[in-house]
């Protein structure tokens, strides 16, 4: 196998930096299909039919936590990486390892706040509004509960490998998806949340 | 759901297809043990990673789905032949014509397209593999499951009556009580996922692993035409995957997005199914391009004319293709601006497409033409291509739109684009590139008989269709009575039907008879052709390159024969290959299984296989495979094996 030792260690190998590729271009995709999730909530979301608008359900205290949780963990899974690149095993699982509960944290409020809309009488058959409004959000949130799963499927094989040209290269792959989820919760907070409480 | 209500029942030719399905589905298991083949199915196709098997068993399935696909637009031109026929009632007409419709788009067009790609891009590029060869094979797998759960809908259940647009609220569960929409929304659901990943999966090869020297500007068409394509299909698909999904939330979990009460839009669903439908026209023609410029520069002996020109419009191409959407829907009641600006987003496509009928016809002047099978379909192709988009054009018109909305007019249309755009373009890649695959060329003289049926035919059952749709015959009307003077001409394009079929089994017999009694071919490269797919011995080594070829060029293999310059320099060096494995296939069944049991609303054995696919992707996370290497003398010995006559 030809090895470029300049290059860090996920992107070292043929197959690594492939991949590294193509999961950028599957972000692609995925921006594709939140842009289309956006475009129906925006075309949808004053259409409330006989229910409730945004305002009377949103409530900024805990969408203030979840953001507050998921900025916090795309910052401690940067460290995650930045640790791997310096070679430093522990340091790294153990940001990693933030990361998750952080985005375990951020998936128990976000399903606290469905439980909340549901009582209130706010569920996917009420309005178009709300059925937009749920299947963005659940989508997200979706993405956040596959990330934990393969998060945590990543640090058991790290544990059990160490940072191999196999494990960097998931590691990395991880974190670009994880960013990206921060990204669009950002889009979320703004076009969403703000958007309908103001 | 009562199990009456299961099976699809009380209509005679739906209880001949059950029989017929049991009847081949038995054959195939008897065949298969008689003759001892489960070990060599298992081994050499359902755990390969080879694109090039991949490749041949997407062509298979599509051939197949052609057949089946062919069958319903008879059964539809039988309806139709004669006023007031009773063949058929107007539900299962429905479920004809709209089964066609996905069938003809997504299951034939696309795998045949994909199957193409799958053969055919490696070796252009002068590549061992895809990038990721495992993924392949889930790329396929899902296709298979996808395309399977829309067939079994037709004897389980139903299939889905709302047109393959599925409008809503037609679509709606309202108005189609039966799952046959939520197998639409499933079984696309899948192949669409497998589609998307077919597209990182090709877009990462063709960046990434081209031989040392190939620029992107050196690049074959086809290749470039591939390239293009999956750049559509990234960005296209997942519009489908959303559309789908909030049609299976409507359908089955009582959401509001396509409704008509509490706030429900269902326009909306026409502009997402368009924005992402449009595209799809795109992804199934532009590939087609890349045959045609191929066969036709092969075949006149001369270098593809205005190469940067034919690139630049495909580029263009596949902008626009995602501006004119809304041109589908004129007569929907968006106003004069909208309906405007798309009028002239759809004409401006006439300006690229027309650049490339042009430098084809520039790369056959002077040439020395080659009348191959092949060649027929792709001459055949540019003028009648041209009365499908000139008809286009007529369309693109809103307030001519009018009057063609709706009526076989628009039917005609798109069968001119599509017929001689896609279908011929399959045919003629298929016949171009078999050799490659099978080591003989399929017989000339057959393939041409076959070409004149399909291409005489082809025109006379679609010829009728704009002077019915001008007369006012709404498509999609499963009668009409014999005042309305539509008889004779349905008459004459039922013929040119049967003429089709003919054609098409002609063709069968002519892949049966080549397999049989057609001569080997030795060289490698029957047609004297000029890209790097041809410098390789037929059939391909599974390592298609023993050793990598040297680019310094358009055109490197035809530079190589005309200056005598080699290809290739250096020694053999160890092979290294992925392992052949049998997860993509298990994933696919699972995948198949979970979206039957979501179509029927069984929510524990969905949540049972759902938890099953993660299972799988997690097997696959955790396992170590690091391939295989083929042996210096493993390599030679193969070498001269196949090209034994040469050395």
């Amino acid at each position: 196998m030809k090895l470029d030792n300049t290059l860090p260690m996920e992107y070292r190998s043929e197959e690594n930096s492939n991949r590294i590729l193509g999961f950028w271009l599957f972000l692609g995709a995925e921006i594709v299909l939140f842009s289309t999730l956006f475009a129906v909530y925006l075309t949808l979301w004053t259409r409330t039919g006989s229910g409730p608008d945004a305002k009377e359900i949103f409530e900024i205290g805990p969408v203030l936590i979840e953001t507050f949780l998921l900025l916090t963990s795309s910052f401690t899974c940067g460290l995650a990486v930045h640790s791997m690149r310096l070679g430093l095993k522990k340091p790294s699982m153990v940001f990693f390892g933030i990361t998750l509960l952080l985005g375990l944290g951020f998936l128990g409020v976000e399903i606290m706040e469905f439980v909340t809309y549901v009582n209130e009488g706010a569920t996917l058959q009420t309005s178009a509004f709300l059925s937009s409004l749920f299947v963005l959000l659940g989508t997200h949130g979706l993405h956040v509960l596959m990330g934990l799963l393969w998060g945590g499927g990543l640090m058991l094989q790290i544990r059990r490998e160490g940072y191999t040209l196999e494990t960097s290269n998931k590691s990395f792959i991880f974190s670009l998806y994880w960013h990206f989820l921060d990204v669009v919760w950002i889009f979320i907070f703004s076009f969403v949340y703000l958007k309908g409480l103001m | 759901m009562k199990w009456d209500e299961f099976f699809v029942t009380g209509e005679p030719m739906i209880y001949g297809a059950m029989a017929s399905i049991v009847l081949a589905s038995l054959a195939i298991v008897v065949g298969l043990t008689y003759f001892k083949k489960w070990g060599y199915l298992w081994r050499e196709w359902l755990t390969t990673v080879d694109h090039k098997k991949i490749g041949i068993m997407y062509i298979i399935a599509a051939l197949l789905m052609l057949f089946r696909g062919g069958m319903d637009g008879l059964l539809m031109r039988a309806q139709l032949a004669i006023p007031e026929n009773g063949l058929l009632d107007a539900q299962h007409y429905n479920e004809i014509f709209t089964t066609h419709g996905l069938i003809m788009i997504l299951f034939m067009a696309m795998p045949f397209v994909i199957g193409l790609m799958n053969v055919v891009i490696p070796l252009q590029i002068g590549a061992r593999d895809v990038a990721f060869p495992r993924l392949n094979a889930v790329s396929f797998w899902l296709f298979f499951a996808g395309a399977m759960l829309l067939n079994i809908s037709f004897v389980i259940g139903g299939s889905p009556d709302a047109g393959w647009t599925a409008y809503f609220p037609l679509a709606s569960i309202e108005l189609s009580p039966t799952v046959g929409n939520n197998y639409y929304s499933i079984a696309l659901q899948i192949a669409g996922i497998g589609t998307l990943l077919t597209s990182v999966n090709f877009l990462v090869t063709i960046l990434k692993m081209r031989a040392p020297g190939m620029k992107l500007m050196r690049m074959p068409m086809f290749t470039w035409s591939v390239l293009i394509t999956n750049v559509i299909i990234l960005f296209a698909f997942p519009v489908l995957t959303v559309s789908l999904a909030l049609m299976m939330f409507d359908r089955m979990f009582g959401a509001q997005f396509f409704t008509m009460a509490n706030g429900g839009m269902d326009m909306l669903w026409a502009n997402l199914f368009w924005v992402w439908g449009h595209p799809e026209v795109y992804i199934v023609i532009l590939p087609a391009f890349g045959i045609y410029s191929e066969i036709i520069s092969t075949f006149s002996r001369k270098n593809l004319y205005g190469y940067k020109s034919m690139v630049y419009s495909m580029v263009i191409i596949s902008l626009l293709s995602f501006l004119v959407w809304a041109h589908h829907f004129y007569t929907m009641g968006h106003g004069v601006t909208v309906n405007g600006f798309f009028s002239i987003s759809t004409m401006a496509i006439a300006v690229p497409t027309g650049v490339k009928i042009f430098n084809w016809l520039f790369t056959l002047r002077k040439g020395k033409i080659e009348f191959t099978t092949p060649m027929l379909y792709s001459l055949a192709f540019i003028p009648i291509f041209t009365i499908g988009g000139v008809t286009g054009v007529m369309l693109a018109m809103a307030s001519a739109d009018y009057q063609y909305h709706n009526t076989m007019f628009l039917v005609a249309h798109f069968h001119y684009v599509l017929i001689p755009g896609t279908v011929f373009a399959v045919l003629a890649g298929f016949y171009y590139w078999f050799p490659k695959l099978f080591g003989f060329r399929l017989n000339d003289k057959q393939g041409k008989r076959a070409f004149w049926l399909i291409a005489v035919s082809f025109n006379v059952t679609f010829l009728p269709l704009f002077f019915l749709g001008l007369k006012g015959m709404t498509r999609r009307t499963f009668t009409y009575s014999a005042e309305t003077g539509f008889g004779p001409l349905n008459m004459l394009a039922s013929i040119g039907a049967v003429g089709l079929a003919l054609g098409f089994v002609y063709l069968v017999y002519n892949i049966y008879w080549s397999f049989r009694y057609a001569p080997r071919d030795t060289t490698g490269d029957p047609w004297d052709a000029r890209t790097l797919e041809w410098s390789t011995p037929s059939p391909v080594p599974e390592y298609n390159f023993a050793l990598i070829p040297k680019v310094d060029g358009l055109d490197p293999f035809w530079n190589s024969k005309k200056t005598g310059q080699p290809l290739t320099e250096g020694e053999y060096e160890e092979i290294h290959m992925p392992n052949n494995s049998g997860q993509p296939f298990i994933l696919g069944m699972i995948f198949m299984a979970f979206g039957f049991c979501m179509v029927f609303s069984w929510w524990v054995p969905s949540i049972v296989f759902g938890i099953g696919i993660v299972i799988m992707l997690a097997v696959r996370s955790f396992e170590r495979d690091h391939g295989r290497h083929i042996s210096v003398k493993e390599i030679k010995e193969t070498e001269q094996r196949l090209r034994g006559e040469q050395s």
